[in-house]
């Protein structure tokens, strides 16, 4: 095969990966502050997904347009959870934790299940067909403005935690819990915030990600387990770190399914999590843990 | 105290003859729709106990025990399809292999300090490792599936696992019991105190002279070991092996909700988990059934919402609080 056609899958991978960095970037967000690992975050992004198919078919909204209003949703829908369910768990043992995630997952799919039906939805957007050519590169339309997208609301969410007061206050909870309890934070509130956040970051991710691929009710597990292989690959905790684990993970299944079959792809995913977790466990641009 | 203790335990040992009882003359109440349900919640009440050796006694938490079920499941049904080898004599090839898995994935993780949340997504991805490459793996015959060959038999075949479910059912039981009197000794012996001070503060355990790293290994390698019993069972029992079905993370899962909502680390939990979540999914079906009610999913929204009441109702599980009341609460370990 021509050098352009690695080029070209491994571009494709770079601009998927972009998407799915944003949707790991939501795990680490949670993770990184609240200390709870979202079992049901796959879940959560197949909500998002369905939400963009239907006002698609209802109203021909492109997703593109409903990225924001899809993320505030979504926003909404992480406060409530952790400011109600997960609340009371954030002290409880993990496996505790693990059980009520779990059982969120069950509902969230199943209740989709019954709503949409097992089969796949898909998007037939305007410019689906469309693509840029650039020398020798064929870049689709799609997966650039997805891809594009996926930075922009990474730098969005970037600036909420490093500039506004929120974010710092956000940032405290999660350096020092009792500390920021001493200085009359409410973290409650914080940790909700946080969640939605989060949320947020899974909302758009999976509305850019129906641009891609045509979603069913069962696909959070899939997901789920890919945003946490990007994370640990990424660096828990490193907002620019999940970016680049979605890029690693994106190249290594574009390239791992045009050399191989495409069924085999997600072990080379998997393969560089257990490299990654032996030989750099706090991922690549994670901070060592004390 | 002594006395006391005595008396508690006579309780307990009750308690576990009535058990035993109705479990042993099960078969000759219940129909062969029920008794496959039975061997259904022993099963996972098996497994459970297996995991429960890991997550409940030294407390580290594994999210990938299907890899252990399914790999010896494909060994036994390799063996046997292949070879003619029956069952128990797979076992014993499939033993030593789900340990040495066990030990390569411990010494992996405990050696470069992968503990906590990294340590279950380590179990996780080599689960999820063995689905992918038994899917693709021409040898077992990839995602098409292995088959055990059914025939009709003629009386019940203990030494090749063929037969009616009943002998299944007592084979399940005895290894139930196994499992628990096992664990009843290890939570007791020497090793077990270990396992318990490295889950209750590792770092106090290492203070006190405990060598962590090697009693985390036993923990993982005994417990993958009883946990290959449950893959040979499964695949004789079932008499087929999908890489996607045996190897899925909602296997894994399935094995740990038992013990969950049961009572980590009590020697009840296990069983009674396996009692009430299969029941459950069983009443679902009935009450769906008896209102016809065939949406898909419907069931499993309310056994989410069943599995969510129990956790924010009762964090240490069902057993502990019912073992409570009835007086027979476990030392607790």
């Amino acid at each position: 095969m021509p050098l352009a056609v690695y080029l070209n899958v491994a571009v494709g991978g770079v601009l998927t990966g972009l998407v799915y960095g944003l949707m790991a970037l939501g795990l680490s967000v949670i993770f990184g502050v609240v200390r709870v690992v979202n079992f049901a975050h796959g879940e959560m992004m197949t909500v998002a997904m369905f939400i963009a198919v239907v006002l698609f078919s209802w109203f021909h909204l492109d997703p593109l347009i409903m990225l924001v209003p899809i993320a505030a949703v979504l926003f909404a829908f992480g406060y409530a959870l952790q400011a109600s369910l997960i609340n009371p768990f954030i002290t409880r043992p993990e496996h505790s934790q693990f059980l009520l995630l779990v059982a969120l997952a069950i509902i969230i799919a199943n209740a989709l299940l019954i709503m949409f039906g097992p089969d796949a939805r898909s998007v037939q957007t305007s410019y689906a067909y469309d693509s840029f050519q650039l020398g020798p590169l064929i870049v689709d339309a799609a997966k650039l403005y997805a891809g594009a997208a996926a930075i922009m609301f990474t730098a969005a969410l970037f600036a909420v935690f490093r500039f506004t007061p929120v974010g710092k206050a956000i940032r405290a909870c999660a350096d020092n819990y009792t500390g920021a309890l001493v200085v009359g934070l409410d973290v409650t509130h914080l940790y909700a915030l946080t969640f939605g956040l989060g949320a947020a970051c899974v909302g758009a991710a999976g509305t850019m990600l129906v641009l891609l691929i045509d979603p069913t009710p069962m696909l959070g597990p899939g997901y789920t387990l890919l945003a946490f292989v990007i994370v640990i690959t990424g660096g828990l905790g490193s907002m620019p770190g999940a970016l680049v684990g979605g890029v690693l993970i994106g190249v290594t299944e574009a390239l791992a399914g045009l050399l191989f079959t495409p069924s085999v792809k997600s072990m080379f995913a998997f393969a560089i999590l257990v490299l990654v977790l032996l030989f750099r466990p706090q991922g690549i641009l994670g901070r060592r843990l004390a | 105290m002594s006395g006391l203790s005595a008396g508690l335990s006579r309780r307990r040992a009750v308690l576990l003859a009535l058990l035993l009882a109705a479990l042993v003359a099960a078969p000759w109440l219940v129909n062969d729709y029920l008794l496959t349900v039975l061997v259904l919640i022993l099963y996972f009440a098996y497994a459970g106990q297996a995991w429960n050796v890991m997550m409940g006694f030294a407390g580290q938490l594994s999210l990938g025990h299907a890899l252990y079920v399914g790999l010896s499941g494909y060994v036994a049904a390799m063996l046997f399809t292949r070879l003619g080898v029956g069952p128990w004599l797979g076992l014993l090839a499939a033993i030593p292999l789900a340990a040495a898995c066990g030990a390569v994935i411990g010494y992996l993780a405990f050696r470069f300090r992968v503990a906590g949340v990294y340590f279950a997504i380590l179990t996780i991805a080599f689960a999820e490792f063995a689905r992918i490459g038994f899917d693709n793996w021409g040898f077992v015959n990839g995602s098409s599936g292995l088959f055990l060959p059914v025939t009709q038999y003629e009386h019940n075949d203990l030494w090749l696992l063929r037969g009616a479910p009943a002998m299944f059912y007592y084979v399940i039981l005895a290894a139930t019991a196994l499992v628990f009197v096992l664990c009843h000794f290890l939570v007791r012996s020497r090793i077990g105190y270990f396992w318990l001070a490295i889950r209750e503060d590792e770092e106090a355990a290492r203070a006190v002279g405990i060598d962590t790293f090697r009693y985390k290994m036993y923990a993982v390698m005994v417990s993958a070991a009883v946990t290959s019993f449950a893959g040979v069972f499964y695949a004789f029992f079932y008499n087929n092996l999908f890489p996607e079905q045996v190897f899925s993370i909602s296997r894994s899962i399935e094995i740990i909700l038992g013990p969950i909502i049961g009572g980590i680390g009590t020697l009840f939990g296990p069983i009674l988990g396996a009692f009430v979540l299969t029941g459950l999914a069983e009443a679902l079906n009935a009450v769906m059934g008896a209102f016809g009610l065939e949406l898909p999913g419907a069931k499993q929204v309310f056994y989410g919402v069943c599995l969510l009441l129990v956790v924010v109702a009762l964090p240490d599980g069902v057993w502990p609080p019912l073992a409570r009341r009835l007086c027979v609460a476990e030392r607790k370990p």
